[in-house]
């Protein structure tokens, strides 16, 4: 038998998708987990990257301290915080295996989310035509307005980019779980290879694109969903005359900071 | 156009040595805006024009305080507007941006509600609002209020810019460079469907141009600005082009002032030949009694609203019989009566019959104009009697 047709049959074997370690279970681990750490550096980054982008204050700071963090690989964070988080358990009372697992896991997917999120809103905010800007200043709108009725519906595109990334990054990531005794697909990875299970592991990692290319499709759906017609290159009703007035994503961000390599 | 008329009252603006220094400019550059003192008075419009870099924007810009002026104050009917609340302020002013600044993932109808919605009315009331100004600025509401401005031609988009700065009815109007993003046919027919309005609106209106021509058509009042920002000179458009007050205000006004000159008159200030008309039907007998009656060989076949299709000279006609629109030869341009003569007269020596039309605002003829009519004009030397 080979790789492929090992890897099919063990997909489709019942055995498989039944029990803490069948499919669905491992998928709901992998995506709970998921889901909750980009959740988090949502929080976390879109208010930051829509300060620092509506003001372009402290924009170099925060852009420099994301790439840092991107520069730090998700598996050192799992071991610096897997100690940490352990020793801790008793004092704030969760159970010690969430020290062992959950949250060295949560911990480094949510770190390695934020810098996605925080360059693209950056990035999105500042590619905002500064003459709409001031258009709507002059014409009497508060800064919160500026930034929730004009500067984020433009920037959604590239904000979402930016958490799409984040959540694919994640997705394909979070295998590293399995390292601290966690669940998710990784487990088949781990497991594949510890025991010399060529067809689970193959599994493992078939299941762990597949996830991928789902969040991905999602992400490109509901970006599409979201965005404005009026900023769809091609809107089908109707003519579009002449050429559009304002730059669009094209302005080189002010201020000097660097957007960084996203 | 009389339901606009609401609480309309425009308001003086006076500047009173107002000066801009940027801190850390080059060494050598002086103030960006440098005691800069004028008044306008309530509802009438003063053109702020100069080369760039002379500090008109930055002019502009300091009444709705997007930029703080360093001295002196500006009234707005006697209020500094340094007391204000900048954002009340900003609300109860028209703004119009180049390049319009319309928000393009908005539909029309949101765009031109921008304020209103600000302000806090319901939407049913903006609604309204934003349907009756479209309307105002010639663009059917039906067609237009839930298009996007992406779909829009850029004269289109001008008109959404001016709709959406009358929006809550300001007294007071910033305009930059409203008309520079069109060509030079529209930009024509956007100035003057604006001065058309504004005859009604009677709003203080601040405008900026780097175009002569364009400050001499639309200013009751001119202010020319120098590099430097300082004032060259202020007053009517007859003033500065009889008199520039410097060489530097001779030099930006050109050496063709004395053509300039006819930009101050406009066509419904000539007495209008009468034209010759003909209805599809008529007898062409009496027609052709009536053609050579008159001078200018040629009929002007009018629709049943007296809108001119096209000229049919005498030697179309068939011996008898009806008249019928396939004897029309050629057109002419249509004038607006508030097309100045200078505009008039360019358009009649690019066109094959010597006469323009002269057409009210539902296109029907008032009568014709011609290039001799202008050129008499110029040698009496009475250009100057005013818009």
């Amino acid at each position: 038998m080979d790789a492929l047709t090992a890897t099919v049959a063990w997909l489709l074997d019942p055995a498989h998708w039944s029990g803490t370690d069948g499919i669905p279970i491992r998928l709901w681990e992998h995506v709970w987990i998921s889901a909750l750490s980009v959740l988090t550096a949502a929080v976390i980054a879109l208010p930051i990257g829509a300060f620092i982008g509506h003001t372009g204050r402290a924009a170099s700071l925060a852009i420099n301290l994301a790439n840092i963090g991107r520069a730090v690989p998700s598996y050192a964070i799992l071991v610096i915080v897997l100690p940490i988080s352990l020793r801790l358990a008793p004092d704030l009372g969760y159970p010690p295996a969430w020290g062992l697992s959950e949250i060295p896991t949560f911990t480094a997917m949510t770190l390695l989310a934020i810098p996605p999120i925080l360059v693209g809103t950056y990035a999105g905010l500042r590619e905002v035509d500064r003459d709409l800007v001031e258009a709507a200043r002059g014409m009497g709108m508060r800064e919160r307005q500026i930034l929730s009725r004009l500067e984020v519906p433009l920037a959604l595109p590239v904000i979402l980019g930016g958490v799409r990334t984040a959540a694919v990054q994640v997705v394909a990531t979070a295998t590293l779980g399995a390292v601290v005794a966690y669940g998710g697909l990784g487990r088949y990875l781990i497991d594949g290879i510890a025991r010399n299970e060529t067809d689970r592991l193959f599994a493992g990692v078939v299941l762990v694109a597949a996830l991928a290319l789902a969040v991905e499709g999602g992400f490109a759906l509901i970006q599409r969903a979201i965005t404005s017609p009026g900023l769809r290159a091609s809107t089908g009703s109707g003519p579009a005359a002449g050429p559009r007035p304002y730059r669009q994503l094209a302005e080189v961000p002010r201020g000097g900071g660097e957007v960084g390599t996203a | 156009m009389a339901a606009e008329r609401q609480a309309q009252v425009a308001a003086t603006v006076e500047f009173e040595h107002v000066s801009k220094r940027y801190p850390g400019t080059q060494a050598g550059a002086g103030a960006a805006v440098d005691d800069l003192s004028f008044i306008v008075p309530a509802g009438k419009i003063c053109v702020l024009v100069g080369p760039s870099g002379c500090g008109k924007t930055t002019s502009l810009k300091m009444v709705n305080r997007l930029i703080e002026p360093t001295n002196g104050r500006i009234l707005l009917d006697g209020v500094d507007a340094a007391s204000r609340d900048v954002t009340d302020l900003r609300r109860g002013i028209g703004y119009v941006i180049q390049q319009t600044g319309l928000f393009p993932h908005q539909t029309i109808g949101e765009n031109v509600a921008t304020v209103p919605r600000l302000l806090g009315w319901t939407p049913a009331r903006r609604r309204e609002r934003a349907e009756q100004l479209l309307a105002v600025v010639g663009l059917p509401p039906a067609t237009y209020r839930d298009r996007y401005p992406s779909q829009l031609s850029g004269g289109e988009r001008q008109r959404v810019g001016v709709a959406r700065a009358l929006a809550a009815d300001p007294p007071i109007m910033l305009m930059d460079e409203p008309f520079g993003a069109v060509d030079p046919i529209v930009r024509e027919r956007l100035q003057n469907e604006f001065l058309r309005l504004q005859e009604d609106l009677a709003k203080t209106i601040l405008f900026v141009t780097h175009d002569i021509d364009e400050a001499i058509k639309m200013g009751d009042l001119v202010a020319v600005l120098q590099l430097g920002g300082k004032l060259a000179q202020f007053g009517t458009p007859e003033e500065i082009l009889a008199a520039p007050a410097s060489d530097f205000v001779a030099r930006f006004v050109g050496a063709d002032r004395g053509l300039k000159r006819l930009s101050l008159s406009r066509v419904r200030d000539l007495a209008l030949i009468p034209a010759v008309t003909g209805r599809t039907g008529d007898d062409v007998r009496t027609v052709r009694d009536r053609i050579l009656a008159d001078p200018f060989h040629y009929m002007l076949l009018v629709d049943d609203l007296n809108r001119p299709v096209g000229w049919v000279h005498q030697e179309a006609l068939p011996a008898d019989g009806a008249l019928v629109e396939s004897m029309t030869e050629s057109m002419s341009p249509l004038l607006d009566p508030r097309t100045t003569l200078k505009d008039a007269l360019s358009m009649l020596l690019d066109a094959d019959v010597q006469a323009g039309i002269v057409v009210d605002a539902a296109g029907a003829v008032l009568g014709l104009v011609t290039a001799e009519m202008i050129a008499e004009r110029m040698r009496s030397g009475v250009a100057g009697s005013g818009a």
